[in-house]
């Protein structure tokens, strides 16, 4: 442990393992950008990794070190020793580029992971925050990429031809040549799927699923958060029972029970099921919420003669906006995004939901691009929904959690 | 001198509170009964019931009309069978309207006129049952209009066939099979390992998510949206997304590793054995590491900094703080969500069977349940399964319950 603890040590391992993560996040980047052959060299991060960590630890002119490393970079991507190689064909733009930002990105966080190290024995105060800053470093990298590569290649994917996609999987570059003509995916989604009476669909029916279980709910919440009665304990315990029960395993007798009613098929069948899946999650967030309210201004309601109805009506709903604003959202994303139960009860084209038409989308005759372009189109109003009201969707999220 | 005591019966202010709390919970309790109790007390029905998916189309007798010329005169022709080979129908028989204009002449023995109704009856048929009925009729107006009005209004056919969902058959069948041999130890084992893997692996990579992000920085809350997209993205859009992304053939990432080095062959992640049950399981973390890390972070940010600050002057170094202070301080949150994150992972369906479709040993039970209700359309054996799976949440909820009810607010 102390010999980890050495300036020289901390300062080495730290720059070869940075050196290594830049060089792959730098190729593959670059990959993706381009569609050209970057990889990372492993000679040369040993040597700028190992290089640049010593440097940062005996040499404390900031300044310098950046602009030896990024020189030394460019020098190198001449050498076999380049930290990032070249597959054929690569242009020296691209390779200067990657060169640069492999520099730029390797010396100056490096640099301010190293701030405390110095040559000899470290405390262990500063050796652990080398250490954290490192993972820091490492796992902002890592996250990010691991959630914006799969978003990254659904959209670039919907916006290539097949002919494109199959002489370069990786090639992820925007012909902007083709001006409208990358929207092609999209336009035939609504033109030839029917995309457009989809997305409507999954609109209303989302909303109405809201309105329902609002209605069904905040008499039910206002009921176990504020009234006594025998049974409120175990009537609270069961709502979290309920949402235990999975989906599959009411989905069975459901679609032998829409069979042979002939709800199979419809709207107002869905209608049917998708409230009471959100009525448990909804009535749980907003029974927490009503309690957190003071009571006292409903009991002078009451004594000014308000009945308990009208109590609710016009003292707890208005109080309580922004919870209901967070359940509404809540329960729209669960009934927008709600894939098993659509995918079971509808057969029809003309009535599928939008995650219904994109299943449809996944067999072999229709080419990848319509797929991604169907996923876009499912996941853009989700996602505008969700910036655009984020202080609302994030408390959704952690109240009613507790459903998957 | 009495001393005032409280009330021992309820009094009428009390029970008024008491109806009125049903009342408003009335609708739920009865919307949440039909939709789940029901369905949930006919799955164990179902599991004890020999019933394959073409048994859910219930026998029933098919009519149909038709009026036509046949040798100069004109005639009304009834197609009458039964839509089952096999089963029997009982009292079967039709009735239709008769219309203006049309006049019936004589009769065949089954069928009789009743004040405007024609009515014939056959009595109990066998399965395959198959007949035609003619009866000549004189026409009183255009034939054309007049063919379009009769064969307009479709007779109606009566008689119960008998439904295997309702009738006194039950077997043991469907637990038979679904408990023998490999392929239950196999399914088992892929739920045990889909569940506990992906859970914990959430929950610790939530973990670090939030250490990551528990500190205030410039675009703090860019990345905190960021990291929220997996989970708020419709479940579809995504496991095609990945499913696309791995293509063995035209995916990218295969793409990218031949051209790194890293390997020769394309990858076939999502079709060869273990490796398949990985990738599902690291979907799952992928999917849902953002709800573990929303909870942790929130309870991270609500931790008081005093006891940090403490720490300092006693020389505390950041991974003994981490370790000492701030894991204890979670182990609340943590527990519960390792809970709930089980028993929800346990239940996951869709991710998987958007993904492998249950190919490649990653058939969890939850997939089974279709796999066994719709790819071998044996109703029966799903429900079985669905059982199990009820069983077996039944025992996660008493430890839930158990364990749960300690922890404030949830």
């Amino acid at each position: 442990m102390s010999m980890l603890r050495q300036g020289a040590v901390t300062g080495g391992l730290i720059g070869l393992f940075w050196a290594f993560i830049i060089a792959i996040t730098v190729s593959v980047t670059l990959s993706f950008a381009s569609g050209l052959g970057f990889r990372p060299g492993s000679l040369g991060c040993l040597v700028l990794g190992l290089g640049g960590g010593l440097a940062a630890v005996y040499l404390r002119d900031a300044r310098m070190l950046a602009g030896g490393v990024i020189l030394l970079s460019v020098v190198l991507m001449f050498t076999p020793l380049s930290p990032i190689l070249f597959g054929e064909g690569v242009p020296v733009f691209w390779q200067v580029m990657a060169a640069l930002s492999f520099g730029l990105f390797m010396i100056w966080p490096l640099n301010i992971m190293l701030v405390e190290a110095h040559p000899g024995a470290m405390s262990r105060h500063a050796f652990e925050d080398a250490v954290i800053r490192f993972l820091t470093g490492f796992g902002y990298i890592v996250f990010t990429a691991v959630v914006l590569i799969p978003f990254y290649v659904m959209v670039m994917t919907s916006l290539k031809s097949q002919q494109a996609l199959l002489r370069n999987p990786l090639d992820f570059s925007i012909e902007l040549s083709r001006g409208w003509d990358l929207f092609r995916s999209y336009a035939e989604l609504f033109g030839q799927f029917n995309f457009g009476s989809y997305l409507w669909t999954s609109f209303y029916v989302s909303v109405l699923t809201v309105l329902i279980t609002l209605l069904f709910s905040v008499p039910g919440a206002y009921a176990v958060a504020r009234l006594r009665f025998r049974g409120r304990a175990a009537f609270s315990r069961s709502i979290l029972l309920i949402y235990m029960v999975p989906m599959i395993v009411l989905a069975l007798p459901i679609y032998i029970a829409f069979s042979m009613t002939g709800l199979r098929n419809t709207i107002p069948g869905l209608l049917m099921i998708y409230p009471v899946t959100t009525i448990p999650v909804a009535l749980y967030m907003l029974q927490g919420y009503f309690r957190g309210l003071p009571g006292e201004v409903e009991e002078a309601g009451l004594m000014d003669g308000l009945s308990r109805l009208q109590v609710i009506w016009k003292i707890t709903l208005p109080l309580s906006l922004p919870a209901m604003v967070s359940v509404s959202l809540y329960v729209f994303m669960i009934a927008w995004n709600e894939f098993l139960l659509a995918f079971m009860l509808l057969d029809d084209p003309s009535k599928f939901t939008l995650t219904r038409g994109v299943a449809m989308l996944n067999s072999s005759e229709i080419p990848r691009q319509h797929l991604m372009a169907g996923a876009v189109i499912a996941t853009l109003p989700i996602m505008a929904l969700f910036l655009g009201l984020e202080r609302f969707m994030t408390k959704g999220l952690t109240a009613g959690s507790v459903k998957g | 001198m009495t001393h005032p005591t409280p009330p021992s019966t309820r009094g009428a202010l009390e029970r008024r509170e008491a109806r009125l709390a049903w009342s408003l919970l009335l609708p739920t309790i009865a919307i949440v009964s039909l939709v789940i109790v029901l369905p949930l007390l006919a799955i164990f029905w179902i599991s004890f019931k020999p019933v394959g998916l073409a048994d859910l189309r219930p026998v029933a007798p098919v009519v149909r009309e038709s009026l036509r010329e046949r040798s100069g005169a004109m005639v009304i022709e009834y197609r009458v069978r039964n839509s089952s080979q096999q089963k029997e129908i009982v009292g079967m028989g039709f009735t239709d309207t008769l219309h203006d204009g049309v006049t019936l002449g004589a009769l065949p023995e089954e069928c009789a006129v009743d004040g405007g109704l024609l009515r014939c009856t056959f009595g109990d048929v066998e399965g395959g049952f198959n007949e035609r009925i003619r009866i000549p009729v004189t026409l009183d107006g255009d034939s054309d209009t007049l063919e379009e009005i009769v064969e307009g209004s479709a007779p109606s056919g009566y008689g119960t066939g008998d439904n295997i969902l309702t009738n006194s058959e039950f077997t043991l069948d469907n637990f038979a099979r679904i408990f023998d041999g490999d392929e239950f130890w196999s399914v088992l084992w892929a739920t045990t390992f889909y569940t506990v893997f992906g859970t914990i692996g959430a929950l610790v990579v939530g973990l670090f998510a939030a250490l990551l992000l528990n500190k205030s920085f410039r675009g703090k809350g860019v990345l905190r949206g960021l990291y929220l997209f997996p989970y708020v993205s419709p479940i579809i859009a995504v496991a095609f997304t990945w499913v696309t992304l791995l293509d063995p053939f035209s995916g990218s990432l295969n793409a990218l590793l031949i051209q790194m080095g890293v390997t020769d062959s394309p990858i076939n992640f999502f079709g060869q054995r273990p490796l398949a049950l990985i990738m599902v399981t690291v979907f799952e973390i992928w999917r849902y590491f953002p709800l573990s890390f929303l909870f942790i972070l929130a309870r991270m940010q609500s931790i008081d900094t005093d006891m940090y600050e403490a720490a300092d002057m006693d020389g505390a170094s950041p991974f003994q703080k981490f370790w000492y202070l701030s894991l204890p301080m979670l182990l609340g949150i943590l527990s519960v969500l390792f809970l709930l994150r089980f028993i929800w992972t346990f239940n996951k369906f869709d991710d998987i069977f958007l993904l492998t479709g249950g190919n490649a040993g990653t058939r969890t039970l939850t997939v089974n349940v279709y796999e066994q209700a719709f790819a071998i359309s044996n109703i029966g054996a799903g429900a079985a399964v669905a059982v199990v799976i009820f069983a077996t949440l039944l025992l996660f909820s008493f430890f839930f319950f158990k364990y749960i009810s300690q922890e404030e607010g949830l």
